[in-house]
């Protein structure tokens, strides 16, 4: 898709707004926005929740409309979707790699060890510091560590 | 039928939410810190998804009401959420049980939703069954671990079952609005779902090594706003605030 110049500005505006919970990606690769419409001084922009229950999404409103009102966008429509509903499949590859410098196991079906590469883990418990991640152990490195859950 | 979709609506919201209130009691004082997280990520999703319900409620009754006043200034009789979502915690294994049963239904209930003729409900459903999944997978690991483990723990889940399973009919009664929006397409025929969730439910109780109760007398009611005592001091708790400083924000 060819966007116009203004659009790309305000996807680049949106790009520097990190996820409060795992700030190393943006809210645009973690794929929450998922339309911005500029027309006649008007924009609409899409997100969807990543979890159905996620309080970040509160924050990630505020901050969108904070840091575009900053631009002088001032005329915003900030629309809620949930379907298609949101999946891990959306973030791409240099995203996922952000996650794993992070020390964070991108959402792969294949867990590994972030740190060491190991495939020798175990389960701790489903649900971590946030709904989207698990939380695992490395029986090599002995490091604990948090997978991005694949949804 | 006039509004049926409204309440339809209205008895997934309340499972949701009521179910959601009593995992979020655990927060702070669950057993051990992962399962505190756990259980208040699951509460979150719970009125995550209570919060989509209520929305598309509002819509459907006109915005009469807002999600909020929905949830925080209707009375007992005015909630229809099945029985079982509101029974207290109990011990962990207690609390543990009841989301298993919870969940095993909803994630074959949601899945038939998913072809609701009603975008919006089978959106909703669509986004819940990747959560589902999660909250079935964690306290059905539960279930088997507590119920296979010790000689004591394996009592108490039995307790627990005997004590709980009294309130799993009721989700596979269809009323007239069961009737009425299954006829639309809308709805999902809860009766068809009885034999597929008793062989999920049995398949994980074997592994457990947990027998279920024969021969009891099930309890319904909820979906008509008969509810058993403790919906009551849920909601009393619950609406406190929205009681005592009427529309108070924050």
């Amino acid at each position: 898709m060819v966007r116009d110049l203004q659009t790309n500005r305000i996807w680049e505006i949106l790009d520097g707004i990190p996820d409060p919970e795992v700030p190393v990606i943006s809210i645009v690769e973690l794929g929450v926005v998922r339309d911005v419409i500029y027309n006649k001084n008007q924009l609409t922009i899409s997100i969807t929740p990543t979890y159905s229950g996620c309080p970040a999404m509160y924050f990630i409103k505020d901050e969108i409309t904070k840091s575009l009102e900053s631009e002088g966008y001032d005329n915003l429509v900030i629309n809620t979707l949930i379907a298609p509903a949101w999946t891990t499949d959306w973030m791409d590859a240099k995203t996922k790699n952000k996650l794993k410098q992070e020390g964070i196991a991108p959402p792969e079906k294949n867990v590994i060890c972030p740190l060491c590469d190991s495939n020798n883990i175990d389960l701790i418990s489903e649900f971590s510091s946030t709904a989207c991640k698990a939380l695992y152990k490395c029986d090599d490195c002995l490091e604990p560590f948090e997978h991005f859950k694949c949804i | 039928m006039k509004n049926s979709l409204f309440k339809f609506v209205l008895i997934l919201a309340d499972d949701a939410l009521i179910i959601g209130q009593r995992l979020s009691e655990w927060a702070y004082k669950a057993p051990f810190l992962e399962e505190d997280i756990a259980l208040s990520n699951i509460s979150l999703d719970m009125f995550g998804r209570a919060n989509m319900l209520l929305e598309y409620a509002t819509i459907l009754q006109g915005k009469e009401a807002t999600p909020d006043e929905l949830a925080f200034k209707r009375n007992e009789r005015e909630y229809y959420n099945h029985l079982l979502c509101e029974q207290p915690n109990g011990h962990f294994g207690e609390t543990i049980l009841r989301q298993f049963l919870f969940d095993s239904f909803y994630s074959l209930f949601l899945e038939e939703l998913a072809k609701s003729s009603d975008k919006e409900l089978s959106a909703i459903a669509k986004k819940s069954i990747k959560e589902v999944t999660y909250h079935f997978r964690h306290s059905s690991q539960w279930v088997i671990r507590l119920g296979a483990g010790t000689e004591e723990s394996h009592n108490k889940m039995n307790m627990a079952l005997n004590k709980l399973w009294q309130f799993t009919e009721e989700f596979f009664i269809m009323d007239e609005i069961d009737i009425d929006m299954v006829k639309k397409k809308i709805g999902v025929n809860r009766e068809a779902l009885k034999s597929k969730w008793i062989k999920k439910v049995d398949d994980i109780l074997k592994e457990a090594t947990l027998e279920k109760p024969k021969d009891i007398h099930m309890l319904l009611g909820g979906k008509k706003g008969i509810h058993t005592e403790h919906l009551g001091h849920i909601l009393s708790d619950m609406q406190y605030l929205q009681r005592a400083y009427p529309d108070a924000k924050w």
